[in-house]
């Protein structure tokens, strides 16, 4: 009877095991693939046993023009894969300065409203969370029409404020909470003994508040890496990041899978290996601190 | 003057020592730090967010198109929350949203509940198998859609397990009008999922365990146990994670962008509401009616939050 149980549970947890894992290691598989083995009508599953990888795919998206004279690719679609590494630098560079600019302003923000009397604080708290409610959809036609005016379309610093403003309604309720949790007492402490404020949080907070600054920008990073809907719109050009780079190319032609699944992989790996380190934040992190454990 | 005397009686530091001792930054005071602190969230959001609620408002009475000059914009009233109303595509937008929408939430909520329960206990390799498959939830939606479109082809991978394996007719998953929303359904249940699982867990491990012991004493059969321990406790919890997965489901135009198409597919049975705002603003260049569409979109999940979150609190209270 034990063992029947064990069998059924393993069973069970293997099934729902394999459906949430078989796209990633489809992909992953995938992009190792020649364009024959990915069409070829019988599945294959099993690196070297019943298809031989290659580095193909990965040469192709990151190496400029290589392409343009194999396997009888259209030009067009080729051109479009090779700028597959400028899009990723402008990813770094928009992600990167978007979250370093929502984690700072935004930790400053939830300890002025944690420590200090802040006038109508609960409706300013409120304000910043129905900012995050907004379908971007509705945000983005005045955005759109803004961003022309000011010539901030196709550019770094308009998706970089936009994705700031995006997260900083996440970094300023986390920390908030957090700092909720920290006594005031390390500060009051230090400052009766001849610190100002200013260096109170410097010395005395901030190294206590560095983890948690950490792993919001964790998901800050993420929420702006993935982000499709106002890039796709606003930065069609030179400051283009992957997402929409990636939905541009199934567009042009035939779909070249296996240069898809692994400028894919490429992009989704620092998610994965960013996922393994804050598994022990994501409840807090995905919920805006509502639901802790 | 007790308290003065005594200070008067302190040896007085040297003039270094009390160089060392003297606050730096000290002018700047609390009150000036909490205005520092606080303005630039303000400004930023009251830039990206507060500034476009208002131009779209004030864009929603007018005749604007994306490509009208200044002096072409005219006020029109109420006309483009009037042609909105009655118009029946309007509707029917809604009702897609709720097709895929409902079922979505309905499925990853049971589904993911039932993960939790299988995951609740203690086993070899649980916590990577776990964090394994919370991957999805942190994806792209761009690169789930990507990968899904490319199992979903005619000749991809779920349809040679349909066909050749399983014998059936192959599920035509992205161009079949009727097929098409379950498409949508299934890619938002895989990424999902996992969410709800995550916080039912929280709301599994947060049952205290002598209330199961008490209920064994009583020889309180399973169901009983279920629907009189686990459930009153879990609830609140599972209701926040619906209230989450409404909000983020409801305005979510990118996985049916890139898996069926800006139009929502075949017969734009794919078609939201967040979809035709794009299709609107953006294909049409109406930019007025467009914004009255947003809004009327706005005002709907204004109310849908109000009234699940209103059941939060009594669930709570």
């Amino acid at each position: 009877m034990k063992t029947l149980r064990q069998v059924a549970f393993w069973l069970a947890l293997g099934i729902v095991f394999l459906f949430f894992t078989f796209p990633l290691y489809w992909i992953l598989i995938s992009s190792f693939k020649t364009r024959a083995d990915i069409v070829s009508t019988v599945p294959s599953y099993i690196p070297f046993v019943q298809f031989q990888p290659t580095l193909a795919n990965y040469s192709d998206v990151f190496i400029t023009r290589s392409t343009s004279t194999g396997e009888g690719s259209t030009v067009t679609a080729s051109a479009d894969v090779s700028r597959f590494r400028d899009r990723l630098i402008n990813s770094v560079i928009i992600t990167g300065a978007s979250t370093t600019l929502a984690v700072v302003v935004g930790t400053l923000t939830a300890y002025a409203v944690s420590r200090f009397r802040i006038p109508l604080e609960s409706d300013f708290m409120f304000f910043v969370l129905s900012t995050r409610m907004l379908p971007p959809i509705v945000v983005l036609i005045p955005i759109f029409v803004l961003f022309t005016n000011l010539g901030l379309r196709d550019s770094y610093f308009g998706l970089i404020i936009l994705y700031t403003a995006f997260n900083l309604p996440f970094v300023v309720w986390i920390m908030k909470g957090f700092f909720d949790e920290i006594p005031a007492e390390y500060e009051d402490a230090a400052m009766v003994d001849g610190y100002s404020r200013f260096q109170a949080i410097y010395k005395i907070v901030l190294p206590e508040a560095l983890p948690a600054m950490a792993a919001t920008a964790v998901f800050s990073i993420i929420v702006s890496w993935n982000e499709f809907v106002l890039a796709n719109f606003l930065n069609r050009d030179a400051a283009a990041t992957v997402p929409p780079f990636l939905n541009s190319i199934i567009g042009v032609g035939a779909v070249e899978w296996g240069r898809l699944a692994a400028a894919s992989v490429v992009y989704v790996l620092p998610v994965v290996i960013f996922t393994f380190l804050v598994r022990n934040h994501l409840l807090r992190g995905v919920t805006f601190g509502a639901v802790r454990r | 003057m007790a308290a003065q005397t005594e200070l008067s009686v302190r040896p007085q530091p040297t003039p270094a020592k009390r160089d060392a001792l003297r606050p730096r930054f000290s002018w700047l005071t609390d009150r000036w730090l909490s205005f520092i602190f606080v303005i630039p969230t303000f400004v930023i959001l009251l830039f990206i967010a507060i500034y476009p609620l208002i131009w779209s408002l004030n864009a929603s009475f007018t005749n604007r198109t994306l490509l009208s000059r200044p002096d072409q914009i005219e006020y029109v009233g109420g006309a483009n929350y009037a042609e909105m109303l009655t118009n029946e595509r309007a509707w029917e937008r809604f009702v897609v949203t709720g097709r895929i929408v409902v079922p979505s939430i309905a499925i990853e909520l049971v589904l993911g509940f039932l993960i939790a329960m299988l995951l609740s206990g203690q086993f070899g390799g649980r916590s990577v198998i776990m964090t394994l498959m919370l991957i999805p939830m942190m994806l792209s939606p761009v690169v789930v859609a990507l990968f899904w479109r490319f199992m979903m082809q005619g000749d991809g991978v779920l349809n040679y397990y349909i066909s050749d394996v399983f014998g059936l007719a192959p599920v035509l998953w992205l161009s079949d009008r009727n097929v098409l929303p379950w498409a949508v359904i299934l890619v938002d249940v895989w990424m999902w999922t996992p969410f709800m699982m995550l916080i039912s867990l929280a709301g599994l491990t947060a049952v205290p365990k002598y209330l199961y012991e008490a209920a064994e004493v009583d020889r309180a059969g399973a169901w009983f146990r279920f629907r009189n321990i686990t459930l009153p406790i879990v609830s609140p919890l599972l209701l926040i994670g619906v209230i989450f997965r409404t909000m983020d489901a409801y305005k979510m135009i990118d996985t049916i962008f890139v898996l069926v198409g800006d139009r929502g597919g075949t017969g734009r049975a794919a078609q939201t509401a967040g979809l035709y705002v794009y299709d609107l603003a953006f294909k049409n260049f109406e930019t007025g009616v467009g914004s009255a569409y947003g809004y009327i979109m706005l005002i709907v999940i204004m109310a849908l939050a109000n009234l699940l979150i209103r059941q939060l609190n009594s669930l709570k209270g």
